[in-house]
C-alpha cells in the first residue's frame, strides 16, 4: 500500500489589543475583538468556506476514498463559535462524513510542552473535551503538537496521555540519509508511531505554488503525480502537512490553488498507485521501520526547523519565563476569566511576533504580525502580562 | 531698555525647550516694563501679546543693498550642508522629511527674492532658513532704530544677530541654551559648531543657561571667560499641581521622562533599575518617551530579565505627561549632558522627589534633589532605594523642593538680564 496523508492546520490566535502602561491595573480585557473578528471573517470568505465546500465535494465524488485530517486549535474553535458559526457548521459536516479525522493538540496552541508537563496535560485534555463537545463525541487518537514541535521527551509525554501516534517535521538534520516516507517510532516509547512531514512536496504546494521564479512553476497536478511516482516503490507514505490557510490566504484563489486541489485526487487515482489515508489509518496499517532519535526539539518553522521563531532571543525568553512564573499561582484559582486569559496568553503567536531573526529583511514573520516591530510586540505583551500578574496575585490573596 | 530679540520659535507653536525659555524671558521683561521686539521666522498669529512681534516671513529684503551682499557672502558656506538637520536622529529625520513633503509650503528657490516663506520648523531646509533669517535680521536693523541692544537665542538666530549688529552697530548678546556638544556628544556637526562659534565671538557678551554650559562655551569655543555669564532658567508657574489622576498599580513608580537619546543617559537608568529591582520587587520603572535608543533599551531590559517591572510608554503628550508625573514616586534625570533641563522642575511641581545628574544645569539651581554622576549607577540605585523607602527624606524633598521652586521666577532672571544689558552697552560706548 502506498498512500498520501493530508493534514491541515487550522489556527488563529487571539491577538492582543494595543495595551498601554496606563492601562495596567485598570483595564482587564486584553483582546482585540475587532481585529480578531475581521481576520476570521476575511479568512472565512477567502479560505475556510470555499475550501471546506471543495473538500466536501471531493469526499462525495470519490465516495470516501479521498480523505483528510485537520488539527483545529481551541483558540480557533472559540473564535469560530463567536465570529463564524457558518464555518464551524461546515467543519462539523465534514467530520460527520466519517472521512475527516481530527487531531488533538493543546487547547490554546501553546508552547507548554517545552516548559510544564502539568500545564501541557491540562491543555491537551481541554482540547479533547472541546472537540467532543463540538463534534458529536468525537475523540482524537493522534496528536500534533504546536508548530509540529517534537522531541523524544515530548513524544513520551504524548504516549503517556494515551495517543497512538504523533505528527512532526521530517527535518533533514534528524533524518540524515533516512526518508520521511516511512513510519518511525519514538526513541523512548517504541509503541508511539511518528509521522514525518515530507517537507519538499508539502512546501511545493504550501510555499512555492505561486512562486514564478521557481524552476518548476507552474505546478500542475500531472507534475505533482510524476514526483509522487518518482518516489522509490518501497517507500510507503507521503505526508503532506500544511497550514489550511494555504488555500486562498497564502496562495490566493487567482493562483489556481483551488483548481489544483480539485483535480489532484483524480490525477493521483488515475496515474499512480497511491491512495489517500488519514493519520490514524496510516498508523494502524503500516509498521514502524525503526526509531527516530530527536534529543532536542524540532519544529516545522523556517529553514532551521528549530524553536528560534518563538524562543531564544532575549525578548522571547523573558516573556516566556515571566508567563510561566505565574503557573503555580493560577493553578489554585477558580476564575473562568483568569483561566481563559491564562490560556490565550500562552498561544505561540505572541512569541512569534517578537522574533528578530528576519527583522532586517522583514519577511514572513513580519507578514503575519500585527505589530510594526518585535519590540512593539514585546512591550504590548509585557504590559498585558503585568496586569494579568496583578490580577492573579490579587485573586490568590483574597482566597487566603 | 529696548531689545531686539531673535528667536526661532515662540509658544504656543513650539517643539522644544527653547520656545518655552524665550516665553519666560519675554514675560519677565514685560514685568519690568522693558520693550522687546521679538522676531521669529514664522508667526502663527496666536502668540500672547507680550512683545512687539515681527514675522520674518513678512520682511521684504532690499537686495540692492551692498552691505547685505557682503553679509550674504559670509554666509554662503552654510549652503554646503543644507541637508543636515542637527537636532534629529535618522529616524526622526525620516519623519520630518515625510512631514515636510506632505506639509510643504511653496518656497521660492532663490534666497534673494523679495519675501521668503519660512517654515519655522527644524526641517530639511533648516540651513537655508537660517541663512535667510540672517538677511531678515539685517533688513530689520536697517529699517528700525528703536532698540538699544540685540539679543539672539541659540545658533539658529546667531547669524541674524550678527547681521543686525553689523548693520546697526549696536551691541550683541548671544544666549546659549544648548551647544552642539550637548546635542551630539563628541561627533559634532561642523557647520553648526562654526555658526555657534562665530556668534559667540561676534557677540559683546555671551549668556549661558548654566555654569556647566558656560564652561563648554569657554573651553570648547575659546570664548574669553570674562565675556561669558550664567543666566539660569526659571519656571513659569511654581504652583503645586494636584492631580486627580490615581495610580492603578500597587507598586511604587520610578520614572524617566524624556527623549531616549544619548544625551539623556537612558541606559544608566536601566542599569540602576536592575539593581533596585534585585533588592526590592515592589517597584515599577517606567521609561516614557521615544528616540533612537528606544529599541536598544527594550533589548537591554529583556536581557536583564526585568521586563515585568520595567515599562515603556512610548511618546507621551498632553494629559498623559501630567498623569505620568502624578503617579511617580521618584523622578530620575540621568542626563549625560544637559545645559539646563526643565523637566525635574515639573516633577517637583507634582510633589515628586527628583534625582538629577551632576551633569545637568538644573542641578545648579535645585538644592533639594539628590545629585549623582550620570555614570554612577550604584549611587543612582542607592538614591532611588532611599527615596522609595525612607519616608523622611522624600517628605523633606517634597516640602523643600516646592519652596525652592517658588524662588525660580522669570522676573528675577529678567532683572539680572537687564543689568547684563546695561553693562554691555556701557562697555561699548
Amino acid at each position: 500500500m502506498r498512500t498520501v496523508c493530508f493534514y491541515f492546520q487550522v489556527h488563529q490566535p487571539f491577538r492582543l489589543k494595543p495595551y498601554r502602561f496606563f492601562d495596567i491595573g485598570e483595564d482587564h480585557y486584553y483582546w482585540d475583538d475587532y481585529l480578531n473578528k475581521n481576520v476570521i471573517r476575511k479568512a472565512a470568505q477567502r479560505c475556510y468556506l470555499p475550501m471546506n465546500a471543495l473538500l466536501m465535494d471531493l469526499i462525495h465524488q470519490y465516495k470516501g476514498k479521498f480523505k483528510v485530517a485537520f488539527s483545529i486549535s481551541g483558540t480557533f474553535l472559540d473564535q469560530m463559535e463567536a465570529y463564524a458559526p457558518d464555518v464551524l457548521e461546515s467543519f462539523q459536516k465534514l467530520v460527520a462524513t466519517g472521512h475527516v479525522e481530527l487531531l488533538n493538540e493543546t487547547y490554546t496552541h501553546s508552547l507548554a510542552a517545552l516548559k510544564s508537563k502539568e500545564e501541557f496535560t491540562a491543555l491537551v485534555k481541554k482540547h479533547q473535551d472541546r472537540i467532543k463537545e463540538l463534534f458529536n463525541g468525537y475523540t482524537p487518537k493522534v496528536f500534533r503538537n504546536t508548530e509540529l514541535i517534537y522531541s523524544d521527551e515530548i513524544g513520551k509525554m504524548v504516549y503517556d496521555l494515551g495517543y497512538e501516534g504523533i505528527l512532526t517535521e521530517g527535518a533533514k538534520h534528524i533524518l540524515g540519509w533516512k526518508s520521511p516516507n516511512y513510519i518511525y517510532t519514538n526513541a523512548l516509547e517504541p509503541k508511539l508511531k511518528v509521522l514525518l512531514k515530507n517537507f519538499r512536496l508539502s512546501d511545493d504546494i504550501a510555499f512555492r505554488f505561486s512562486n514564478k521564479t521557481w524552476a518548476d512553476y507552474p505546478l500542475t497536478t500531472e507534475k505533482f503525480v510524476t514526483w509522487l511516482n518518482a518516489i522509490p516503490k518501497e517507500e510507503q507514505v507521503v505526508n503532506l502537512f500544511m497550514d489550511y490557510e494555504t488555500f486562498g490566504e497564502h496562495q490566493w484563489a487567482d493562483t489556481g490553488i483551488f483548481e489544483f486541489m480539485r483535480h489532484l485526487p483524480e490525477a493521483i487515482f488515475r496515474h499512480s498507485d497511491f491512495s489517500f489515508s488519514t493519520p490514524s489509518e496510516v498508523i494502524r496499517q503500516l509498521p514502524g521501520v525503526g526509531k527516530i532519535y530527536v534529543p532536542t526539539p524540532i519544529s516545522w518553522a523556517d529553514e532551521e526547523r528549530d524553536l528560534t521563531a518563538w524562543l531564544g532571543n532575549d525578548l522571547q525568553d523573558e516573556a516566556f519565563d515571566r508567563l510561566y512564573e505565574i503557573e503555580s499561582k493560577i493553578k489554585t484559582i477558580d476564575d473562568p476569566e483568569l483561566q481563559r486569559d491564562w490560556g490565550y496568553l500562552q498561544t505561540s503567536d505572541h512569541f512569534y511576533y517578537m522574533c528578530t531573526k528576519f527583522f532586517s529583511d522583514g519577511s514572513v514573520h513580519q507578514y503575519f504580525s500585527p505589530y510594526d516591530t518585535p519590540y512593539d510586540a514585546f512591550i504590548n505583551y509585557m504590559n498585558v502580562l503585568s496586569d494579568f500578574d496583578l490580577r492573579v496575585k490579587e485573586s490568590s490573596q483574597s482566597k487566603k | 531698555m529696548r531689545v531686539l530679540m531673535f528667536g526661532w520659535e515662540f509658544p504656543p507653536h513650539i517643539s522644544g525647550g527653547l520656545g518655552t525659555a524665550c516665553y519666560g524671558l519675554v514675560k519677565g521683561m514685560n514685568h519690568h516694563n522693558q520693550k522687546v521686539i521679538f522676531v521669529v521666522p514664522k508667526l502663527w498669529g496666536d502668540e500672547e501679546n507680550l512683545a512687539d512681534f515681527v514675522n520674518g516671513s513678512d520682511i521684504s529684503i532690499n537686495y540692492r543693498e551692498k552691505k547685505f551682499k557682503k553679509i550674504w557672502k559670509n554666509l554662503t558656506y552654510l549652503e554646503v550642508s543644507s541637508f543636515l538637520v542637527p537636532y534629529l536622529g535618522p529616524e526622526e529625520f525620516q519623519k520630518f522629511t515625510d512631514y515636510t513633503i506632505h506639509d510643504k509650503v511653496d518656497v521660492d528657490e532663490s534666497i534673494f527674492t523679495n519675501k521668503y516663506e519660512f517654515s519655522g520648523k527644524y526641517g530639511k531646509n533648516l540651513m537655508e532658513e537660517v541663512s535667510r533669517y540672517a538677511l531678515v535680521g539685517a533688513q530689520i536693523a536697517r529699517d528700525r532704530s528703536d532698540f538699544d541692544i540685540i539679543h539672539a537665542h541659540d545658533w539658529l538666530a546667531f547669524p541674524a544677530g550678527i547681521a543686525a549688529k553689523e548693520i546697526s552697530g549696536k551691541p550683541l548678546v548671544v544666549h546659549v541654551h544648548a551647544t552642539e556638544f550637548d546635542r551630539s556628544g563628541e561627533s559634532v556637526n561642523k557647520p553648526v559648531y562654526e555658526i555657534e562659534r562665530a556668534g559667540m565671538h561676534a557677540a559683546d557678551h555671551v549668556l549661558a543657561v548654566s555654569a556647566l554650559t558656560r564652561n563648554i562655551v569657554i573651553k570648547k569655543y575659546g570664548v574669553p571667560a570674562h565675556k561669558v555669564s550664567v543666566l539660569h532658567n526659571a519656571v513659569l508657574d511654581a504652583s503645586i499641581i494636584k492631580s486627580a489622576y490615581q495610580k492603578k498599580v500597587p507598586e511604587k513608580i520610578v520614572t524617566f521622562l524624556g527623549r531616549i537619546t544619548f544625551q539623556k543617559g537612558p541606559e544608566y537608568f536601566v542599569e540602576a533599575a536592575k539593581k533596585v529591582i534585585d533588592r526590592d520587587p515592589n517597584v515599577r520603572f517606567v521609561m516614557a518617551g521615544s528616540g533612537d535608543l528606544l529599541n536598544r533599551m527594550i533589548q537591554r531590559v529583556a536581557e536583564l530579565r526585568i521586563a515585568n517591572k520595567f515599562h515603556f510608554t512610548g511618546f507621551l503628550k498632553g494629559d498623559d505627561v501630567d498623569h505620568m508625573y502624578a503617579i511617580s514616586d521618584v523622578y530620575v534625570m540621568p542626563s549625560v549632558s544637559e545645559p539646563f533641563g526643565i523637566a525635574p522642575l515639573e516633577a517637583v511641581r507634582h510633589n515628586t522627589p527628583v534625582i538629577i545628574s551632576k551633569q545637568s544645569g538644573v542641578a545648579e539651581v535645585l538644592r533639594n534633589a539628590i545629585k549623582i554622576d550620570f555614570w554612577d549607577v550604584d549611587a543612582m540605585a542607592d538614591a532611588i532605594f532611599a527615596l522609595l523607602h525612607y519616608e523622611g527624606i522624600s517628605k523633606m524633598f517634597k516640602e523643600l523642593g516646592s519652596e525652592e521652586l517658588k524662588k525660580l521666577k522669570w522676573e528675577h532672571v529678567a532683572a539680572k538680564l537687564i543689568t547684563v544689558y546695561e553693562k554691555t552697552i556701557a562697555q561699548q560706548s
